[in-house]
């Protein structure tokens, strides 16, 4: 191996907290009342979806904000797939929902990305407002109201988990289990595509897109493959979310989905892969916190993003106090013009 | 016919006014503004309230210009000069949260119910263009004073001496600096002007559209698709741009439910009619990705 993976911990200790904190959520069901247990579900969609994105931002230096299109048409998708009210089971929704959402990816992507720099954090964001409209303005998903779907059966090698026979208190179990499994499996998916050949150049496109492409990388596949690659998980997050809630709506795609995606990774920290899931946890459980004291829920959203942006500079995970955790990298550019800059001095390749 | 070439043209007139603040603070400072579109939402309600207040929409004219432009040196001195050089995601951060915090002042403000704004008495009627084709006098008046505005920021840019300094600094901010010119003046100036034009345009558009939450957000991406396809930094790519999405906007949005039943080529065209203008989009960026009058690479 070439060196360690910026975005990973350098030390057992980092590696072990990651995994002391996945196996903590395996048992939180046995400890909590099933309003948390549902709580932490919705955290780990919205980590999963943070985390989809962090492939992105973090990795590849993307900052996207037509996110929230893939994770909702994934959730619409599995509302088409089920028209007649028959359940399908879960290992034929969730790949096909993760297909759409990455056929959409691929194709949003490779028009977006012949843009840099703030063209594209714009087109991506006009993309996502597109979704939105098709399913806003058309009766392809219920319109406006949006529609009510039915759920996806927890089912696999010819066992299905009947939710209904399940005691009250432990309904939300299932579902709990189901998504903390996806969260699991989408952070080894990215630990071992950092550690790929794909994740370095994508680190190189994230510090010198240039210096990678005069080293003779087509940079436009690589950034389009990771483009491709999020945006299915996304719709792994997408799909889970149509399980545990049972209904869509347009607000599902819109952009401040994906705004709050990018909030996740800057209060987890956009320097380390585990920052967007511990952002989610902290946001969802503060979010919860704050609407039992005052109702108004954008005033603390808002408040606290004004925060985190000017105080907590590298978010929770670039804390002092935590062991080893990769800091943002000194070096890297900051130039928000830099795509723009690079744009009128330099010949395009594509 | 006549009267959807005009609505385009009202349309695409206001819509630059809101992209040409945005493309102008991107140019000279480097900033993307997602909180433009609120700044619009704000221009409205003050249209709003200040109408209910005194009864006439005109004070809220005056009171746009000055508040925007005290509002936008505010925020550029508090907040955005501090942002310059900060990242994409937390410049973006920033302003997402400017937004959640402008929709809650709103809440607290005004509420959460569409209001109407009355149209100025004297100019509720309607002009009498061709026989048998009226058009409305307030309509008329908000193309000529965007059309005013539009030359005067033309006019500001391109021929005054603080134009060519703002320009300079679009182009090089490190010379102005070397040159002994206060480029800090010159964002503050530039922040302050682009905040009171977005809030004008939503003064003008609060008669026609009536305030209602979220009025900033459709805008704020339809400007940013002017700003696509104009050419980031250009304000005549963005006067151009403008003109030509509220035209399409229009005229999609108006004849493209008709195709309705002409076979399925028809009901496609039909459904597409609401995103006309980002179809317009793709296919700029396919042809040139920079913009129209972007500089080519």
């Amino acid at each position: 191996m070439i060196g360690p993976v910026r975005m990973l911990p350098k030390t057992w200790t980092g590696w072990a907290l990651i995994w002391l904190g996945f196996a903590a959520l395996a048992v939180v069901p046995f400890f909590a009342t099933p309003f948390y247990v549902g709580l932490c579900t919705t955290a780990m969609i919205a980590a999963m979806l943070a985390l989809s994105l962090q492939l992105l931002v973090g990795a590849t230096g993307l900052v996207s904000l037509g996110h929230g299109a893939f994770y909702g048409l994934a959730a619409y998708t599995v509302y088409l797939l089920s028209p007649e009210g028959d359940a399908k089971p879960i290992w034929l929704t969730l790949p096909l929902a993760m297909l759409a959402a990455g056929m959409a990816a691929f194709l949003i992507g490779a028009i977006s990305l012949r843009t840099r720099g703030f063209f594209f954090l714009m087109v991506t964001l006009a993309f996502g407002q597109l979704v939105y409209v098709i399913f806003h303005d058309t009766k392809l998903g219920g319109g406006t109201d949006g529609a009510y779907l039915v759920k996806p059966l927890i089912s696999a090698f010819g066992l299905t988990t009947d939710v209904t026979s399940l005691p009250r208190s432990r309904r939300a179990w299932p579902a709990y289990y189901v998504a903390l499994v996806q969260l699991v499996a989408m952070f080894a998916i990215l630990v071992l595509l950092l550690r790929s050949m794909l994740g370095r150049v994508l680190e190189g496109i994230r510090v010198n897109e240039a210096r990678m492409q005069a080293l003779g990388f087509d940079t436009y596949r690589y950034k389009l493959a990771a483009f491709t690659i999020a945006g299915a998980l996304a719709g792994a997050a997408g799909h889970m979310w149509a399980m545990q809630s049972g209904f869509v709506n347009p607000e599902l795609v819109g952009w401040h989905r994906s705004a709050e995606a990018l909030l996740h990774i800057l209060l987890g920290g956009i320097g380390t892969l585990a920052g967007p899931i511990v952002g989610a946890f902290a946001f969802v459980f503060l979010d919860d916190l704050a609407q039992q004291v005052t109702e108004r829920k954008l005033l603390v959203e808002g408040m606290v993003i004004l925060l985190a942006v000017l105080l907590l500079r590298n978010g929770i995970t670039g804390l002092r106090w935590l062991p080893n955790l990769p800091d943002r990298d000194p070096h890297a550019s900051h130039d928000p013009r830099d795509g723009v800059v690079q744009q009128s001095r330099e010949p395009e390749n594509d | 016919m006549m009267a959807q070439l005009l609505n385009g043209l009202q349309y695409g007139l206001l819509l630059f006014l809101v992209s040409s603040g945005l493309t102008l603070i991107f140019g000279v400072m480097g900033i993307i503004n997602l909180a433009h579109g609120s700044l619009f939402m704000i221009g409205a309600y003050v249209a709003f309230l200040v109408s209910k207040a005194t009864g006439t929409l005109w004070l809220a004219l005056p009171v746009g210009v000055l508040g925007g432009a005290a509002l936008g040196a505010l925020l550029e001195w508090t907040l955005f000069r501090h942002f310059a050089k900060r990242e994409h995601l937390d410049q973006v951060m920033l302003t997402f949260a400017l937004i959640l915090l402008a929709e809650e002042l709103r809440w607290v403000v005004a509420g959460s119910d569409f209001h109407s704004v009355p149209i100025p008495a004297i100019l509720d009627f309607s002009v009498p263009v061709t026989s048998g084709f009226s058009y409305s006098a307030y309509r008329f008046a908000v193309i000529a004073i965007c059309l005013v505005l539009a030359l005067a920021l033309f006019w500001w840019i391109e021929r005054t001496r603080f134009g060519a300094v703002v320009r300079a600094s679009a182009e090089n901010p490190e010379m102005v600096d070397v040159l002994g010119l206060d480029a800090r003046r010159v964002h503050l100036v530039v922040f302050a002007a682009g905040t009171a034009l977005a809030v004008v345009a939503g003064v003008l558009a609060a008669p026609l559209t009536s305030v209602y939450p979220g009025m900033g957000d459709s805008l704020l991406i339809i400007s940013f698709v002017v700003v696509v396809i104009g050419g980031l930094g250009s304000i005549s790519g963005a006067f151009w741009a403008a003109l030509l999405i509220g035209l399409v906007d229009t005229f999609g949005k108006a004849y493209g439910p008709s195709f309705q039943g002409t076979g399925a080529l028809g009901t496609l065209l039909a459904a597409l009619s609401g995103s006309s203008v980002y179809l317009l989009m793709i296919a700029v960026l396919l042809w040139r990705p920079t913009g129209l009058f972007g500089q080519r690479p």
